[in-house]
Formats: structure tokens, sequence, C-alpha cells
């Protein structure tokens, strides 16, 4: 058995976004989708700093110090690209305009539940973001995580745990060891890693996990 | 004759008042008014109530004036930020209050200012904790959670371009909050690259209109 890596999980999730899809990409592991884009695809990414047609990182030192994605990192803009203001970035996330919004996850529960804005570390501010408007306004949520925490305990859960980002919003999660849909048939396995086995997969997951009947296995190209 | 050019930063936020709530534009470090804010530690107001969507960055600007205790309270969505801990430091001191809003609930809650509106009723945040002690109302089948209009007695911005009337162009995501903060203050003041002549500016370029703007003062800078 043989769990995805971070590339990989990306890799997977990039497979199902439909040409001229409308998509943005979280901060953290769904940012690395964009590297995975099948060839023949014409996908725009949305930033929640006023961008449409958000590109790659330019080179180090090339950068336009104006020019940053939602990680306040140095960006690139496609042709056809667009600014906007703040305003209507989040009218475009909370209206429904964008296909899909990838999200990191903390937990993720067995209704769709997402936990991914605080921890409650009592260390630290808390800080949200754009995380509650793209959880609750994108046509369709996915999230991209570990199936488990460091320390092993399960992100899929019956309930969460943390403090909520949104309810009941999330379809489809991706992580190293299995693609999930969330529906009201509960959480179903498509796909897992091969010589996993579902009691293996369950012992790894806190909310009840059902078979579909024509699951595949997930065997990403190496990265 | 309309002329909204000012000839210092001392004469642009002369006259900010203690206890005043002022926006302050900018995503991260871009588009940030680093200057005006500087010189508003000069001018001595405190018992400020910040609106923006960071608590600043390094130790000058928006976190120059919580470092010097100016800041009462900060109305943001992320405070924390990777190159300074001026807002963790007075957060964890007790020193400085924190309302935390989603970033697109913030935005639009001063749109609303900027228009004349009451309010909204918003998806964001249903059923979590930053929507605690909210009126909720379900229209036409969902949950939302009404907000309040959010509006400034002060708004400070920066800007690429300006023209003796306030007419305002931007660069690439430095646009950010600075169109909808513009229009949401009693006294709008803005730092542009360059001051040019009335009608040099592409009309079909404008973004901010210069009825929204009060004070003009140009600070230079890169292109």
């Amino acid at each position: 058995m043989k769990p995805l890596s971070r590339r990989q999980i990306a890799w997977r999730a990039a497979q199902d976004l439909e040409d001229g899809s409308y998509v943005n990409l979280g901060i953290g592991l769904p940012t690395l989708v964009a590297d995975f884009i099948p060839d023949g695809r014409e996908i725009v990414f949305h930033s929640e700093n006023g961008i449409l047609g958000l590109g790659k990182a330019p080179p180090p030192g090339e950068g336009d110090p104006d020019l940053i994605n939602a990680g306040k990192g140095a960006a690139s803009l496609v042709p056809g690209g667009a600014f906007f203001h703040h305003t209507d970035a989040f009218l475009m996330i909370r209206g429904g305009h964008l296909d899909y919004s990838l999200l990191g996850a903390f937990e993720v529960s067995e209704t769709g539940d997402l936990a991914n804005w605080t921890t409650e570390d009592p260390d630290y501010p808390p800080g949200v973001g754009g995380a509650m408007d793209l959880a609750a306004g994108a046509k369709e949520v996915r999230v991209l995580c570990e199936h488990t925490t460091k320390d092993g305990q399960p992100r899929i859960r019956q309930r969460c745990h943390y403090p909520l980002t949104a309810a009941g919003v999330v379809r489809r999660v991706y992580t190293n060891l299995a693609v999930l849909d969330i529906g009201p048939a509960g959480v179903v396995v498509r796909e897992m890693v091969e010589g996993l086995g579902l009691a293996a997969l369950q012992a790894k997951t806190e909310a009840r996990l059902q078979l579909a009947d024509d699951w595949r296995p997930l065997a990403p190209p190496p990265l | 004759m309309i002329d909204k050019t000012v000839a210092s930063l001392a004469e642009a936020v002369a006259g900010i008042k203690d206890g005043a709530t002022i926006l302050v534009a900018g995503f991260g470090a871009v588009g940030a008014p680093d200057e005006l804010a500087d010189a508003l530690i000069e001018q001595g107001a405190r018992d400020l109530v910040i609106v923006s969507n960071n608590a600043g960055n390094r130790s000058n600007g928006l976190a120059g004036l919580i470092i010097a205790g100016r800041v009462r309270k900060v109305i943001c969505s992320y405070p924390r930020s990777t190159d300074s801990t001026a807002f963790d430091d007075a957060f964890k001191a007790g020193k400085i209050e924190l309302e935390l809003v989603p970033q697109g609930t913030i935005s639009e809650r001063m749109r609303c200012a900027a228009a004349g509106l009451g309010g909204f009723y918003s998806p964001v945040g249903v059923g979590t904790k930053l929507a605690e002690g909210k009126e909720l109302r379900e229209i036409d089948g969902r949950a939302y959670v009404f907000e309040k209009p959010l509006k400034g007695d002060v708004a400070l911005l920066k800007a690429d371009r300006a023209d003796r009337w306030g007419n305002l162009t931007y660069r690439k995501s430095a646009r950010n909050f600075n169109p909808t903060m513009a229009m949401a203050a009693d006294l709008s003041i803005v730092q542009v690259r360059e001051i040019v002549q009335l009608g040099a500016l592409d009309p079909e370029a404008i973004v901010t209109p210069g009825i929204f703007i009060d004070r003009v003062v140009a600070v230079g800078g890169r292109r």
C-alpha cells in the first residue's frame, strides 16, 4: 500500500476540473493543483485579492511587487487575465460564480461540514481570511487533505471537533488514501489506493464509509 | 476650482481625531498606504479603531501605529503576518481588541455603508462562531446571517495615479480594498505615485471617480 504524496493528491484533484472551469485554489495543498492541469484544458484561476487568470509564480527576482496571490507570494497574470477590486472578488466567490473552490481542511464531517480556520491555539490570535466565503459560496466545494493528522487521528469525522468554517458544503474529498464523495448516501469511497482495502481505510476514518459499486484503484503517476 | 491635492503627508492626515474609525486599505503589504499611516503616527491621533484586511507588515505603516500604541481595536479578517509580530504582541499583552470578520463580509459591509444601505443578509458564516449573536433569517430555503454596514470616519488609501479632482487609477493587485474603502468613509485620503494634469487619465481607465476622494498626496515611488 502506497499513500499518495502531496503532489499526487493535487494531481488527482486536477484531473476532475473540466475545461472552461473557474476555480479558486485555497492556500497550501490546493495551490499545487495548478501545476497538474491536463494538457488542452483552459482553467481560469481566481484569487481573492482581485485576480482572474492567476498564473504561475514568476522566477525569483522577476516578480512585480504589486502582483501577489492569496498567500501573498509573487504571482503572474495569464493572457486574458483581469484585475478587479475586493468587493467584486468576493461577489464572485459568494454569489456562486466560481465552479469550484478547492480548500484544505483540518476536519471534514460525514455531512460535509468543514473545519479549516482555527484550531483555537491560545498562543495566536485567530484569523479567518476568505475561508468562510470560499466555503459558503462556490458552486461546489472540494477538499484536499491528508487522511489523518500527523499523530494518526482521522480527519474525516462523524462530526467536526474544531470550530466550523461552514456546514454541509463539502461534496468531494481527495486524501493521500482515497477519493470520497459526500452526499445523501453518506460518505462513499470512489477510489482508494491499491492494497489498502475498505476495512483498513475505515480504521483510519471516523465517518462510516460505503464502497461504491464501481470503485476504482487510486493510482496516480509518479510525480 | 476643485483641487484636492495637498503638498505634504502631514497636511494629508491633518485633523484626524482621537477615537476615529480608520479604514486602511491593502492586502498584506500590497496597496497599503504605509506613508500615510506613518504620517498618522507623527500626527498623534490615538485610541483608533482600524478596519483592514490584515494588521500590518514589518514595523512601519499600520504595524507602526500598533507598536506606537495608537490602536484600540482592529476589525480584520486575518491579523497574522509572517513578517510582523506587532499585532500578535499587542494582542497577547491584552493591549488591543480584535473583531474577526470574514474577508468578503468586511468588504461588503463597507460597500453597504458607501451605498447608503442598512445592511445585508449573507450566507457566509452561518452555523459558525463568527455568526454567534447575529440575526439569522431563512430566505427561499437558505439560511443567512444579518451583517451591518461598516463606515469609516477616515479612509487611508494607495493608488497609482491621480488628478486634482481625485480620480484614481491602480496597478494590478494593488487595487484590492482601495476602491471600496474610498467610497465608505467621510474623509478619504489617498497617497499616489504621481499626480497628473486633469484630463490626462483615460476616463475608461479611472476606477475610483473623484467624488469619493477628499485629499490627494503624491509620494513618488517606483512604477
